[in-house]
């Protein structure tokens, strides 16, 4: 047992002994590190770690929650003691109640040493590359807003009066670029690449400076598009943020509430064929993956759409209990800052059979979508309505053509997921839309609205 | 002096910090303490209190910073940040100048909202939940949340800067779902201060009335319009426009890097003259003020775009170095774990003469953005997009069917020329800007605005 595990032993304790009829804590310890570089230099350089518990404390069907990051003895009594005080404040709800434990199994490969063998000098020239092979690429990627290489270790222990009682440790890196391109004129492109694994050995920092490069090479001399409804395909990033938005909807604590488009649909069709979705809690390459969930379920896959028909929502223990079923393994927070609620953990589309030339090449004419913005503005997460800011470029007779930006793309979440008409054969790893694994998709018809 | 740790100790992790070299080091020490709760379906849940405190510590030398930062304030620590931040540098040892204490006035704070017993709060929420039922019948959600934090700040420098602060405020927010036959749709309010709990005491339920209006009002949407047209804007949260529009583009490190529409602008026309436009972290009780920015320099008000012309970039202590200025005071950190950058505190453009109802009787066919949900910015091309959360169309100078789903979007420097009327209704609304991975509070504010020709995105067919 670690000493984490033992910080949470003791909270509990302590929470039980301040009047807690039943307790939980979560403990992490984060230990990373991030790299910025600009003009070939390094601009900044952190180190740091960040260790704290929450603690959960139910007084019969009440909960309250407080969190601190003093993990002396007295520490600990005093947070578990403020969580038991906050207990007293909530209203009953029959539904909340301690999770129960479960058999956790291991998920292999959430470590990676490389990021313990990496020195700083060599994660920094790492950053350095992706900023280099940008600048590189050609004479009109004129600068590098930023590079940046970050990593963290994660340790992780839970454990509550019920029994519950696991840790785990996983580890990632990321590092991305924001690449500026000038075309004629002096206006100025942006351009993100993106790499995404768990430590530095997996990521190619040429791959991502040529990525950043590329993209922003590519939106120079973009103009508006004609307002029309047309077939557009959306990159992966694009589709990321757009499945994450539809994960969220699937949340059953939004569902129970009655604050979903998906509410009520259990079983109906809700997509085309072509979308077939799942959650995946444990996926091997999944930077969401663990053992278990933030309230100590175990992680699992989940159908969520499978043949156009919703196949299930996402569960904690509460929206479980509520429902009279079992948790998914859905229960997520942001460290130990916060209460478990409901998310998604790994969000997958499944691949389908086409190319991005064969989906271009089925679009024939319409949009490529390779950026969205104001998605925190522009989407109605109850009703599903979205509008919001896209660019990208024009596709003509099958065939990429000249960028486009300053549009927008409008429609309904669900009668999108409908409108899917083919998904790509390349699924990859975007750390949008919370952490999504999708390949490109075609949807046969949306909203531009543009000059 | 907030005194989170005396000045001996602040001094010797200065010198800690530059034992290898460097030009300039920095300790800011911090202490969180905060409540929120809420009310969902009838009923009070997350309830939750937390406390952190911590320090973070960087060096720079040359164009680079050294950054680390510790849980917990205990001596040991400090120096253990320092010695982490200093980890990388192998030159000789630069000495501290001596710190001198400079006092700063916290922002009044007439009633701690940690003395208000949690039992009050869960009542005003139980008060916000029935005021939006009772609006309207058709009111089938509500949830609503209160926020209260509190943050010590000390901050010490190795040119001797000592100053601190005590920051205090308190947010609560109230969201609907209003329902009829198949239809759906939702309206979100919130109300927040660098204030105490006093802020709660003058009728705070209004916010629920006007957030189920605005859900009530959308029931009878059509959908948003799509094409160029003039669009009036708001009061308040319509700030947001001059916010991302130019608040944004005008922050010192994306200008230094070339990420900025208005590098090479400054001094020229952006805007017609009748626009004046400021940056101003001293507004008293306001949701973005502060009385020293993140790295103790004192706020102030800035005056951004004097009749039209850009008069002022927002810089921070690097940057200021960099451009050779004084720092605008507007070096801003989420917190002791992230490093200060050029941040807005509250951005508004100032009142003009004009009133909404002249604005609106000189559009024949238009949008009305009474409200927005939110923007983005790409500060580099200057593209912009604002979700509307309560628009409605203009039709021959008169404001008629409300809309559903409508964006806004365009460019920042065609769109601010654009506005050609300025209202004289002014007034602040609270807002919460991410940028690089950092939340901070800020406030953004104007009369009603309008811009001659902007796209708007909607879902009509």
């Amino acid at each position: 047992m670690s000493d984490l595990s033992a910080v949470a032993r003791r909270a509990v304790e302590a929470a039980s002994d301040a009047g807690a009829s039943d307790a939980e804590a979560y403990v992490s310890r984060d230990g990373g590190r991030q790299v910025r570089v600009h003009g070939g230099e390094v601009e900044s350089l952190t180190a740091a770690t960040q260790t704290g518990v929450g603690v959960r404390a139910w007084s019969g069907h009440r909960v309250g929650y407080a969190f601190g990051t003093d993990l002396s003895d007295a520490g600990v009594t005093a947070i578990a003691a403020k969580a038991a005080e906050a207990a007293a404040v909530a209203d009953e709800d029959e539904f909340a109640a301690p999770p129960q434990p479960a058999e956790i199994e291991a998920v292999p490969g959430l470590g990676d040493p490389s990021i313990a063998e990496w020195e700083t000098a060599r994660v920094a020239d790492l950053a350095l590359t992706v900023e280099r092979t940008a600048l590189a690429s050609d004479p009109r990627l004129v600068a590098v807003e930023t590079a940046v290489y970050a990593d963290s270790d994660e340790q992780v222990a839970i454990a509550s009066s019920s029994g519950v009682a696991g840790e785990y440790e996983a580890s990632s890196a990321y590092a991305y670029l924001s690449a500026l391109a000038e075309g004629e004129g002096g206006a100025r492109e942006t351009g993100l690449g993106f790499g995404l694994a768990r430590g530095p050995r997996g990521l190619d920092p040429e791959a991502i400076g040529a990525e950043g490069a590329q993209r922003a090479l590519s939106m120079i001399g973009a103009g508006k598009p004609a307002s029309r409804s047309c077939p557009v395909v959306l990159d992966e990033t694009v589709a990321a943020s757009f499945a994450g938005l539809i994960g969220g909807g699937l949340s059953a604590k939004a569902v129970q509430r009655g604050r979903s488009p998906f509410a009520g649909r259990l079983e109906e069709e809700v997509a085309s064929a072509a979308f077939v979705l799942h959650d995946d809690g444990r996926d091997p390459h999944g930077p969401a993956s663990a053992p278990f969930d933030a309230e100590g379920a175990p992680r699992r896959r989940t159908a969520l759409i499978e043949g156009g028909r919703l196949r299930s929502y996402l569960f904690d223990t509460y929206t479980a209990n509520r429902e009279g079923t079992a948790s998914t393994g859905n229960a997520s927070r942001q460290g130990y800052r916060s209460l478990p609620s409901v998310s998604t953990s790994n969000l997958m589309v499944a691949p389908g059979e086409l190319s991005l030339d064969g989906l271009l090449g089925q679009a024939g004419d319409g949009v490529y979508v390779t950026d969205v913005a104001g998605l925190h503005s522009g989407v109605n997460p109850v009703t599903g309505v979205f509008s919001v800011g896209a660019s990208g470029r024009v596709i003509r007779d099958g065939a990429l053509a000249e960028p486009v930006r300053e549009f927008t793309i409008a429609g309904e979440l669900v009668a999108m997921l409908g409108a899917v008409s083919a998904a790509g054969a390349e699924p990859r790893w975007v750390p949008f839309g919370g952490s999504v694994s999708t390949p490109s998709l075609l949807i046969a018809e949306m909203a531009i609205s543009g000059s | 002096m907030s005194g989170l740790i005396d000045q001996a100790l602040a001094e010797q992790v200065l010198a800690r910090a530059l034992a290898n070299g460097g030009r300039f080091a920095e300790v800011f020490v911090e202490r969180q303490q905060g409540q929120t709760l809420a009310i969902d379906e009838r009923r009070i849940e997350s309830v939750q209190a937390g406390a952190e405190e911590g320090a973070g510590v960087r060096v720079v030398d040359g164009n680079t910073t050294y950054f680390a930062h510790v849980d917990g304030l205990e001596p040991a620590e400090l120096e253990r940040a320092a010695e982490e931040a200093a980890a990388a540098l192998r030159a000789e040892r630069t000495e501290p100048r001596p710190l001198q204490a400079r006092e700063a006035t916290p922002l009044p704070i007439e009633r701690r909202p940690e003395e208000v017993p949690a039992e009050r709060k869960a009542e005003l929420l139980r008060e916000l939940d029935e005021r939006a039922r009772a609006t309207g019948g058709e009111i089938a959600q509500v949830n609503a949340s209160y926020a209260e934090a509190r943050r010590e700040v000390t901050v010490a420098n190795s040119d001797g800067l000592f100053a601190g602060d005590d920051r205090t405020r308190v947010r609560i927010g109230v969201q609907t779902v209003a329902q009829r036959d198949g239809s759906v749709e939702t309206g979100a309010e919130t109300l927040g201060a660098h204030r105490g709990f006093e802020l709660l005491e003058d009728d705070p339920d209004q916010i629920a009335e006007q957030a189920a209006r605005k859900a009530l009002t959308l029931l009878d949407a059509v959908p948003a319009p799509s094409g160029s047209m003039p669009v009036v804007v708001g009061g308040g949260f319509g700030g947001v426009l001059f916010h991302e529009m130019t608040g944004h583009g005008l922050e010192a490190d994306h200008v230094q890097k070339g990420a900025s529409v208005y590098v090479g602008k400054l001094g020229e026309r952006v805007a017609e003259p009748l626009l004046n436009a400021y940056d101003d972290g001293r507004l008293p009780g306001e949701w973005g003020s502060d009385a020293i920015d993140d790295e103790g320099q004192p706020t102030q008000k800035t005056q951004v775009i004097e009749g039209g012309r850009l008069t002022s970039y927002l810089y921070d202590h690097l940057t200021a170095e960099r451009d050779g200025v004084a720092s605008t005071g507007n070096g801003r950190r989420e917190s002791f774990r992230h490093l200060p950058i050029p941040r807005m505190t509250n951005t508004y453009i100032a009142p003009g003469d004009a009133t909404a109802e002249a604005m609106i009787a000189g559009v024949a066919r238009g949008f009305y953005a009474v409200s927005f949900g939110g923007g983005q910015v790409d500060p580099a091309t200057g593209d912009f997009v604002f979700g509307v959360s309560e628009g409605y169309l203009i039709e021959n100078g008169k404001v008629t069917s409300p809309c559903r789903g409508a964006t806004l979007i365009g460019n920042c420097l065609e769109a601010l020329a654009a506005i050609d009327a300025v209202g004289d209704d002014f007034f602040m609304k609270t807002g919460i800007c991410g940028k690089g991975g950092q939340k901070v509070p800020v406030g953004t504010g104007q009369g009603h605005v309008r811009v001659r020709a902007m796209t708007v995105g909607g879902t009509e067919r």
